[in-house]
């Protein structure tokens, strides 16, 4: 079959000894980032970008893919033994996996995340392996039109399912999309926006100066805030005994994996859902579906299998619409995509035909990286909780080097550090008011696709705006975004008659992260 | 108590003038021989839908309670302030003093003063991650760091690694 050969094709890369090399080391530091309160996989990926110049392309994708699942794993742990996840997409983990803990299984939870992790994150890469080349043949037929209009549905989609302050989102997008205008005209080269003829600003604000001001400097800033006091660690030795055991359980929650594996999957392909909504979905589901409802929220294992198997699923997920039509699932994947257009790789249906061995060498790596993880994570359990223990201060300072020598090694210009510095105190007082940051990043990575598409468009059609609904599939995202951009209207409506809290703009502050 | 939403939105709609007062520059209506919107369009109407987004924010935020949020606590001001300030120093610092002696001076600072660690510890990192630096930015990727006056001081090591 011809899936299966370009499949063992790319293990043929994955599997090199540099490559594997590259998946653990990878997985560890993924894992260990996770693990840190306030950190996650997001945080981790735009602080780890600029250093990846030291590999080729091939390998830095693999590294950085290695690092966002291994941060799915490790997000887990600290919510398991400190109470506080480890990252926004491991907040339902704490519901019964420190319950658990509390009784003296921290052990058990922490296997059963483990596991329920490789579950989930193994279902989805045979998903992913599966919808790769139909997903990408269908994007084969994208002209401008249908890349301008999948973009908007890409927008759109925050605006009706982010859940956030529809205002504030509609101002994170419009601002994403105005600073990636920033630097020269794409089809007359005059620049624009240059702030009072800044040369720093003529080669455009990159999305890794947004990216780390924003998700480095700006999650310091909040980690301090809301880390007055270092909370009690929960100890944890895990003997083979435990493993033996807590296996045999874990394998009896079939049905909770599945559907945490599925759910996650197919929610974490939408750009404004992601790993965090999917494993709350997930949660929620296994509490409707299981035989003892009542027990959730004091430890119930299946409140740590449901939600660990969604967000490894949803984490896989976003990757698809990322590489096969060039349309980030969730902000980690939209820096994946800033890092590889960084390097000359285009993603999107054309990445299948020129440079399949890149394609399926990283397809092949989630496979490895799902291994590598679950055995590092039981294996470095005693370095996890040793770990937690190190002070908030060492990690924020070290975390604040980073992003200044991060952001600066690129480009090599203090401009950009400038920036970043810049980027770091808005992104923390847009997110104290609670203003979506995750719009923002997306909309600077896709804004320049966005533009070029509805010009060249235009400019193919003289200027026939309905061009963009003359196309069927064009027609259809453009169809779908206007229904995104119309049903929370609906509600509000709805609301206004009848107080409807969904619509309201609250949101619960863990689910302001999304990643 | 000052709504710091309304600030916030007070700033975007500051902002998004002064994007606009940028765009102009450039054609910002409907090109009518290429076809399609100038140059300028992008960033100009889409600091419009900002500023509009950003008044209503306002205007809400002045007529009723309930979207007026903003909780902070104000115990860790100082800290965060505290940080925020080492932090723009310790960028202003590099052009003059190089990376290597600001980062030094910044891990020195924030963990024997800020987070009051023993001096062991807040010696031994800030000595230890300049090294580190070196070696992977300057000798394996072969990416400079700014050095400021400081540059003599790697004339040697620049003589045995390169």
């Amino acid at each position: 079959m011809d899936l299966l050969t370009l499949l063992s094709d790319g293990f043929a890369t994955s599997l090199s000894p540099f490559n594997l090399m590259i998946v653990i080391l990878g997985v560890t530091a993924g894992l260990f980032i996770g693990a840190m309160p306030g950190l996650g996989s997001v945080n981790g990926v735009a602080i780890v970008l600029p250093l990846t110049f030291v590999v080729p392309p091939a390998s830095a994708i693999i590294l950085l893919a290695a690092i966002y699942y291994g941060a799915m794993y490790g997000g887990a742990i600290s919510s398991i033994l400190l109470g506080i996840p480890g990252a926004s997409t491991a907040v339902a983990t704490t519901f019964d996996g420190r319950p658990m803990a509390q009784k003296g299984q921290a052990a058990l939870a922490l296997i059963a995340a483990a596991f329920a992790s490789f579950v989930g994150g193994t279902i989805a890469v045979i998903l992913f392996t599966l919808f790769a080349i139909p997903l990408a043949d269908v994007a084969l037929a994208f002209g401008p039109a249908e890349e301008f209009a999948l973009v908007l549905l890409a927008f759109t989609t925050f605006v009706g399912l982010g859940g956030d302050d529809i205002l504030k989102t509609i101002i994170m997008i419009c601002l994403g999309l105005v600073l990636s205008t920033v630097g020269l005209d794409l089809i007359s080269g005059q620049p624009r926006l240059i702030f009072g003829d800044l040369p720093g600003f003529y080669s455009g604000i990159s999305f890794l100066v947004l990216a780390i001001g924003v998700y480095g400097v700006g999650e310091v800033l909040y980690t301090i805030e809301t880390s007055k006091s270092n909370p009690t660690v929960s100890n944890a030795k895990i003997t083979f005994k435990d493993l033996y055991t807590g296996i045999k359980t874990i394998s009896s929650y079939t049905k909770t994996m599945s559907i945490g594996s599925f759910l996650g999957f197919f929610v974490g392909m939408l750009p404004a859902a992601g790993a965090t909504p999917a494993s709350l979905m997930a949660y929620g589901l296994a509490k409707q579906t299981s035989k003892k409802p009542e027990t959730f929220g004091d430890g119930n294992i299946e409140g740590v299998i449901a939600p660990e198997t969604a967000n490894n699923a949803a984490s896989t997920g976003s990757l698809l619409p990322m590489l096969t039509l060039g349309i980030p699932g969730s902000p980690t994947t939209a820096l994946l995509l800033g890092g590889m257009v960084m390097w000359g790789l285009m993603p999107g249906p054309m990445l299948f035909i020129d440079q399949p061995d890149f394609v399926w060498g990283l397809i092949s790596s989630l496979y490895t990286a799902n291994v590598a993880a679950v055995l590092i994570n039981i294996a470095l359990i005693p370095l996890f909780v040793w770990a937690l223990r190190m002070p908030f201060s060492v990690l924020c300072a070290i975390v604040l080097v980073l992003c200044i020598v991060g952001g600066f090694a690129p480009n090599q210009k203090m401009h950009d550090v400038w920036l970043i510095v810049l980027f770091g105190y808005t992104g923390y007082l847009l997110r104290k008011a609670d203003y979506p940051l995750a719009p923002l990043v997306l909309a600077l990575v896709l804004g320049p696709l966005m533009e070029k598409s509805f010009r060249q468009t235009l400019i193919a059609e003289q200027g026939n705006i309905l061009a963009f609904i003359e196309r069927p599939l064009s027609a259809t995202f453009i169809f779908l975004s206007l229904l995104f951009f119309i049903w929370p209207l609906v509600g509000l409506l709805r609301s206004s008659k009848r107080e409807h809290p969904h619509f309201s703009s609250k949101r619960p502050d863990f689910l302001k992260q999304n990643s | 108590m000052i709504n710091a939403d309304r600030i916030i939105a007070s700033l975007i709609i500051i902002s998004s003038l002064y994007f606009m007062w940028h765009a102009i520059s450039l054609p910002i209506g409907w090109n009518g021989i290429e076809g399609g919107p100038g140059g300028g369009a992008f960033p100009f109407w889409l600091s419009i839908v900002m500023l509009v987004c950003a008044s209503i924010i306002f205007w809400r935020s002045s007529s009723g309670t309930k979207f007026q949020k903003f909780s902070f606590d104000t115990t860790m001001i100082k800290p965060i302030l505290l940080v925020a300030v080492s932090l723009l120093c310790t960028v202003g610092l590099i052009s003059f003093i190089g990376a290597y002696i600001a980062i030094f001076l910044f891990l020195f600072w924030y963990l024997r003063v800020i987070g009051r660690h023993s001096v062991g510890l807040s010696v031994t990192i800030p000595v230890l991650t300049p090294i580190l630096m070196f070696f992977f930015f300057e000798v394996t990727l072969k990416i400079m760091l700014p050095k400021g006056v400081s540059e003599p001081l790697f004339l040697p090591l620049y003589a045995k690694f390169f």
